[in-house]
């Protein structure tokens, strides 16, 4: 919400020297969580760091660019299944397999693109839909990859140092998500940037100013692809096993939620509404030990429904979340975020 | 083998063409593109399911039930929800009936939990009849029948019925057919406890061959997505004759070329179909105004 007043203005990574600050600070907290924190919470801040690139990587294609996008989660597989398969047939280095996996899997998103180019709106939601459900039926025809079985992630060495506790997934997760956030951060103040939001705002209007559709459009779903491709190849690593049912649809509605609980358009808000709905995951998966909450349901669950799919609540509540960020505040967390620093802006007057 | 492949295909394309029918229904009076159409006939398959168990209903009363739990269910989503979003565009619209599906997709899985269960149903699908070198079995033969006669008599509420003479109208244009004194907003809710009592017709015919359980009808979904675009997302007849097409195109398919992908086939027709004719096989040209 700060004027911008002149071009450099506008191009400038940093806004004011509180930012700076703020940033400082952030990182120097990163740096030195895991000297400090439990495992559990380690675990839990991979998955959250994981999601951020994931979250990025779609509010590229969604909120910037303007497609829609039902199918993350077949990126997320081609990132995650390329990633092992790289480094177990292919035997190459962790360094190496991670990038190339983000490669093959913005391939697929270059691919998927092409048809997007023809397509707007509810066409093009349901075509992503399908690439999302025929990728993970595909991978469970696929002997190699394990079938229906799934994949054993292999143990992980980078540089030649064992990677084999939560604090050491940390510190390979963290600077990945970092560096591609910043990537991100860039890459919409650029002409390309420019560009996709260009289209987003209107691809007639773009293409009439020279914006070439057919190039800027396909770049966003590679992008896209990379960014969750990447996410994919760590999240192999942070579960240890991968099977396609890992990839269902459901992911892909998640990541969707994700960026729009968050805010469409905006860096912050894709890392935002991760992390709330990661953590929310998490809690909600084992939601009858809550402390409060956890017997009451219990209780409904025994009288009205049944106890083994309570976990399933989540759902329910992830639903609802979506359904009335929608109709109560379309720009989501963002939104709030902002609405709560003009408050604050002239206070106490 | 061709033929036969052929004839199971049209048994299989019955339950695409109402699943795409419910959704063009609703595609067609209200822009929305309903993702929850697949959960919402999931949902009212296994209330029949809990009648027909728990309550030892009979097949009839137990189905009327469902449906009519169907037609309330979707009136109400519309009322609930659709209506709730201010000044909606495409992807509001689509996030919200995703949210709708995650909803009831949970409610589902938390009342009957993720176990699979045989659904009930009078008619076997392993009595079967041969006809020359065909064979078809009961239970495609009453999917057949089901959908036919649903598709008639959609036709005759379409032509017919003052409801849905004013349904046509709104969606031929929503502002002039409030101006001619309908209640659009009624007809929105109508035509969400149509579709869903259409979908869950589906559902029915469905649960029978596979088994029951939270995730029965996505793949039907995508199928019933794919029928309406090959059909052309604006036509009742094109949505149909898009499903007929589909079974036969995916059996076809999965007779001569592998088993084993055929599921892709569902993604290739949509691909395809939106690549070389967006607006479908069926339905007229459609262009955007600017």
């Amino acid at each position: 919400m700060e004027m911008k007043r002149d071009y450099y203005e506008d191009l400038r990574l940093l806004d004011s020297p509180a930012q700076v600050f703020w940033l400082l600070l952030l990182l120097a907290a990163l740096t030195a969580l895991p000297f400090l924190a439990s495992n559990y919470l380690l675990y839990t801040l991979n998955l959250m760091a994981i999601h951020v690139i994931v979250a990025l990587g779609l509010n590229l294609l969604i909120g910037y660019t303007g497609q829609i996008s039902l199918g993350h989660a077949g990126f997320f597989a081609i990132g995650a299944y390329a990633t092992l398969g790289l480094m177990t047939q292919a035997g190459l280095p962790f360094w190496l397999a991670l990038p190339l996996a983000g490669l093959i899997s913005a391939g697929f998103g270059f691919l998927l693109g092409l048809p997007a180019l023809r397509l707007e709106g509810p066409y093009l939601a349901i075509a992503t839909l399908g690439f999302g459900l025929t990728i993970t039926q595909i991978l469970g025809r696929l002997e190699t990859f394990g079938g229906h079985m799934g994949l054993q992630a292999p143990p992980l060495t980078v540089f030649g140092l064992a990677i084999d506790n939560d604090a050491a997934r940390y510190a390979v997760i963290m600077p990945v998500c970092v560096v591609l956030a910043w990537a991100l951060r860039n890459l919409t103040r650029t002409r390309v940037g420019r560009a996709f939001v260009a289209i987003r705002d209107s691809d007639i209007a773009a293409s009439c100013i020279g914006v070439n559709l057919t190039y800027y459009k396909t770049l966003a779903f590679a992008v896209s692809a990379f960014y969750t491709g990447v996410g994919g190849g760590l999240m192999a690593f942070v579960l240890g096993f991968i099977a396609p049912h890992t990839f269902n649809i459901m992911v892909s509605i998640l990541f969707l939620a994700m960026v729009v609980v968050g805010g469409l358009g905006s860096i912050l808000g894709s890392v935002l509404g991760a992390i709330l709905i990661s953590y929310l995951q998490i809690e909600l998966s084992r939601i009858g030990s809550l402390p409060v909450l956890g017997p009451l349901l219990m209780d409904i669950s025994t009288r009205f429904f049944t106890e083994s799919g309570l976990p399933n609540v989540q759902y329910v509540v992830f639903g609802l979340i979506m359904v009335l960020i929608i109709i109560f505040e379309p720009l989501g967390l963002y939104g709030i975020w902002i609405r709560t620093k003009l408050y604050w802006r002239t206070w106490p007057f | 083998m061709f033929f036969q492949l052929i004839v199971s295909g049209i048994a299989i394309g019955a339950t695409y063409a109402l699943m795409a029918l419910a959704m063009v229904i609703i595609y067609k009076t209200s822009e929305v593109l309903n993702f929850a159409q697949g959960d919402m006939a999931m949902l009212s398959a296994f209330v029949a399911f809990t009648l027909l168990t728990e309550h030892n209903l009979g097949f009839p009363a137990a189905f009327a039930g469902a449906l009519a739990f169907a037609f309330a269910l979707g009136a109400f989503l519309e009322f609930a929800f659709l209506r709730r979003a201010k000044e909606p565009n495409v992807l509001g619209l689509i996030i919200i009936t995703l949210g709708l599906e995650m909803i009831l997709y949970g409610l589902a899985s938390w009342k009957w939990g993720s176990d699979q269960k045989d659904f009930p149903f009078p008619v076997s699908d392993f009595d079967t009849h041969e006809i020359g070198a065909v064979v078809i079995s009961d239970l495609n033969l009453v999917t057949l029948a089901v959908a036919l006669s649903l598709m008639l008599l959609l036709f005759l509420f379409f032509r017919y019925t003052k409801a849905g003479v004013a349904m046509k109208a709104t969606q031929q244009n929503e502002t002039a057919a409030r101006l001619m004194g309908i209640r659009v907003n009624r007809i929105l809710m109508l035509t969400w406890g149509i579709s869903s009592v259409v979908g869950a017709a589906a559902a029915f015919m469905i649960a029978p061959v596979d088994t029951l359980d939270p995730n029965l009808m996505w793949t039907p979904q995508l199928k019933g997505f794919s029928s309406a675009v090959l059909g052309g997302m604006t036509s009742l007849v094109g949505a149909v004759g898009g499903g007929f097409l589909l079974g036969v195109i995916e059996n076809l398919f999965g007779g001569y070329v592998s088993v084993e992908f055929k599921s892709v086939v569902a993604f290739a027709v949509i691909v395809v179909i939106l690549c070389l004719r967006p607006s479908g096989l069926f339905a007229k040209h459609y262009v955007r105004k600017v």
